[in-house]
């Protein structure tokens, strides 16, 4: 294997024209790395908070996600439910086991039954939290965790996320720095933009190809 | 793949008959370009980042080397393990002691054209591995036993009723007649292969060397079920994916949906690091990246370097007006349209890759939008030229284009040359139209050659500039 890695890096060195990169090259290659600086960064998601949240659900909207938007904490079930009765969808949940969405109270919905953990094949609704929510293409990041499985994005037919206002921020580029701010990077880092589709047939978009059909926001105020 | 480029004249006269693949190619031309244009036109900021990303590009192509060492340690340092594959052969021979090491009798794939370069599925299926395509075109064509004939959207080439038939010949159901059943039915057929899989192999959109991360983007979430739900995640890439930072890869993720199929970003964005980790309930327990080489290291440095910087959108084939009547397959390799036919001379060589240079009306539109800015017409000339320097051309053809330079080069004889054979054509040309001329049948076959009329363009352009 490392005459694989030898013969690569060797045919790389040839063709520029020098050995293993050193000096002040690789010096600023390496401050490349670790300052990672910010490019050029769109003036659309850089706005006070209050007009991101409207330009996140504008563009949710858009990629066909559907989004509602609770003033608090103990509205946040309520909204769930409504949502799955208005889509004909059991009330019946695999949720991720995040401390994060314990403080919902969920026992307000009696008729709502919720599992924690990861899910199965035969569940129909995953709820989980968000890391953030980026407004410039109504994008969310989640990072798996013991708390949080990626399954739990992808298995079920509709995926219900709660988000915090306090969690909206413009671009790509601050989710990141949140990742940092954790440490490792996760294993898996998913930025979703609406629900599953394809065009793979004749150009004409059918949503719940692989992953959920539905992808249904829960927006609550901080 | 074993390549078929040098059949690409009689494979393009067979699609342009091809009376099924005209429909489907009908419908192809305006969607891509035109949500293209609408896409970039909501984003004031896409020339510059169109700057920024080039930028990026070629600077991690300057210092590769650097970045593709540190984009190892990092996956190591994660927990996975990188395959340094000069050769296709180096990667094959990878992936199959992985699959073995865990036993693995399936593998779940989603699109990945590294795994048609290195032609994986026969290459598993001889070795009693079964590949299972997960991305609904590559589902589509695996059924029908074809090759993708578009790096995005790989069954381009069929009709809705081509897929109905081919469901009901293979799923035993019913015959279905709207999209959205024939959608349901593979996602109903294939959730069960995925849960079955020994292995999982994705292919990566970028290498970000600061975190060891492979980036995947996708429409279905396919990737994301491959890389999650077996017990091993396989990454095949090519040295030119990487990237220094996370934040490099945003720029050029901004570039990327929107060029391809005019979306603001991609359904589906995933960074994967390493294996799953202490406490995940979910995720990979093996991650294995496939690094290949295959001839990319030579393009570095020489005078097709700038295709090094392709980002794999399409942009460029789903603008370009050969491409659009001919399909994917007619370039016989893995890459079609205008990159293939950059890119393919350097990796299976002039000879066999010789028609696809000389396959454009060289109109600039790929290079237009190409959001890396890849000087494709150029890099086509030069192939074209290597051509005629290597003898490729027919004896005939290079006679020609020789007799013409001669004359190119000497302007008093060029200018008794077009006035005496325009005079020729003038008396000849009553009507006004050719039906027929000598030497130029290819033309006339299918439409008539007009008659020259009024004054040549040197004797024009004189006039103008007094």
């Amino acid at each position: 294997m490392s005459d694989g890695r030898a013969a690569i890096l060797g045919n790389i060195q040839r063709a520029l024209g020098r050995g293993e990169l050193q000096g002040e090259a690789r010096a600023s290659c390496e401050a490349r790395l670790k300052n990672h600086a910010r490019n050029l960064i769109p003036a659309r998601g850089q706005l006070p908070r209050e007009e991101q949240i409207a330009l996140f659900i504008r563009m949710a909207l858009a990629v066909k996600a559907s989004v509602s938007r609770v003033a608090k904490d103990d509205d946040v079930p309520e909204a769930v439910v409504a949502f799955l009765k208005g889509q004909n969808l059991p009330a019946d949940v695999i949720m991720a086991p995040d401390p994060a969405l314990d403080r919902y109270g969920w026992s307000s919905q009696k008729m709502l039954a919720i599992r924690r953990g990861k899910p199965l094949d035969a569940d129909q609704v995953g709820v989980t939290g968000a890391v953030c929510g980026i407004a410039e293409t109504g994008t969310l990041m989640m990072a798996s965790s013991p708390e949080h499985p990626t399954t739990l994005n992808f298995m079920p037919e509709t995926h219900v996320v709660v988000l915090r206002a306090s969690q909206m921020v413009g671009a790509y580029e601050e989710g990141f720095d949140m990742l940092r701010a954790k440490g490792a990077m996760p294993r898996t880092v998913n930025l979703i933009t609406g629900p599953s589709r394809t065009g793979d047939i004749e150009q004409k978009i059918e949503l719940g190809a692989h992953g959920p059909r539905r992808l249904h926001i829960v927006i609550v105020d901080d | 793949m074993e390549p078929h480029s040098l059949d690409f004249k009689e494979a393009a006269k067979r699609a342009l008959a091809d009376t099924e693949l005209q429909k489907s190619l009908s419908s192809f031309k305006a969607g891509f370009s035109l949500k293209r244009l609408e896409a970039i036109q909501k984003l004031p900021e896409f020339e510059g980042l169109r700057d920024e990303g080039i930028a990026i590009k070629q600077h991690t192509l300057a210092h590769l080397d650097f970045y593709l060492g540190r984009f190892a340690e990092k996956v190591e340092a994660a927990g996975g393990t990188v395959h340094w594959c000069p050769t296709p052969d180096d990667g094959r021979r990878a992936i199959l002691e992985i699959l073995r090491t865990h036993g693995a009798k399936t593998a779940t794939k989603s699109k990945s054209m590294v795994a048609e370069e290195l032609g994986l599925n026969e290459f598993l299926e001889a070795n009693d591995i079964e590949p299972v395509e997960t991305d609904l075109g590559e589902y589509i064509i695996q059924l029908a036993h074809e090759r993708p004939s578009h790096i995005l959207a790989p069954a381009v080439h069929k009709t809705k009723e081509q897929v109905s038939d081919l469901f009901f010949e293979h799923h035993k159901t019913r015959h279905l007649t709207e999209a959205s059943d024939m959608v349901a039915e593979a996602r109903q057929f294939l959730r069960p292969r995925y849960l079955a899989a020994g292995a999982g192999i994705t292919g990566a959109n970028f290498l970000v060397a600061e975190t060891g991360s492979i980036v995947l983007v996708t429409n279905e979430g396919n990737a994301e079920l491959t890389q999650i739900l077996p017990k091993v995640h396989i990454v095949l890439a090519t040295v030119e994916k990487v990237v220094p930072t996370l934040e490099d890869a945003a720029t050029l993720l901004r570039l990327l949906a929107r060029s391809a199929t005019g979306q603001e970003f991609g359904t589906y964005t995933t960074l994967a690091t390493g294996p799953k980790q202490i406490g995940d309930q979910d995720g990979p327990e093996a991650f294995h990246v496939i690094l290949l080489d295959n001839g990319r290291s030579k393009i570095l440095g020489g005078e097709f370097s700038e295709v090094l910087r392709c980002i794999k959108c399409a942009a460029c084939m789903n603008h370009c007006p050969v491409y659009s009547v001919v399909g994917g397959h007619a370039y016989g390799w893995v890459y079609p349209g205008p990159i293939g036919a950059a890119l393919a001379p350097n990796l299976i060589g002039l000879e066999e890759a010789r028609h696809l240079p000389n396959a454009s009306t060289f109109c600039g539109r790929c290079e237009a939008v190409c959001p890396m800015r890849i000087p494709l017409p150029k890099l086509m000339r030069q192939w074209r030229e290597q051509e005629h320097e290597k003898k490729l051309s027919p004896p005939r053809f290079r006679l020609g284009l020789d007799a013409w330079a001669y004359l190119a080069k000497r302007p008093a004889l060029y200018a008794l040359a077009t006035k005496l054979g325009i005079g020729a054509l003038s008396i000849f040309g009553g009507a006004g139209r050719f039906a027929a001329l000598p030497l130029a049948s290819g033309w006339t076959a299918t439409r008539d050659f007009p008659a020259p009329e009024g004054p040549t363009f040197r004797t024009a352009w004189k006039k103008a500039r007094g």
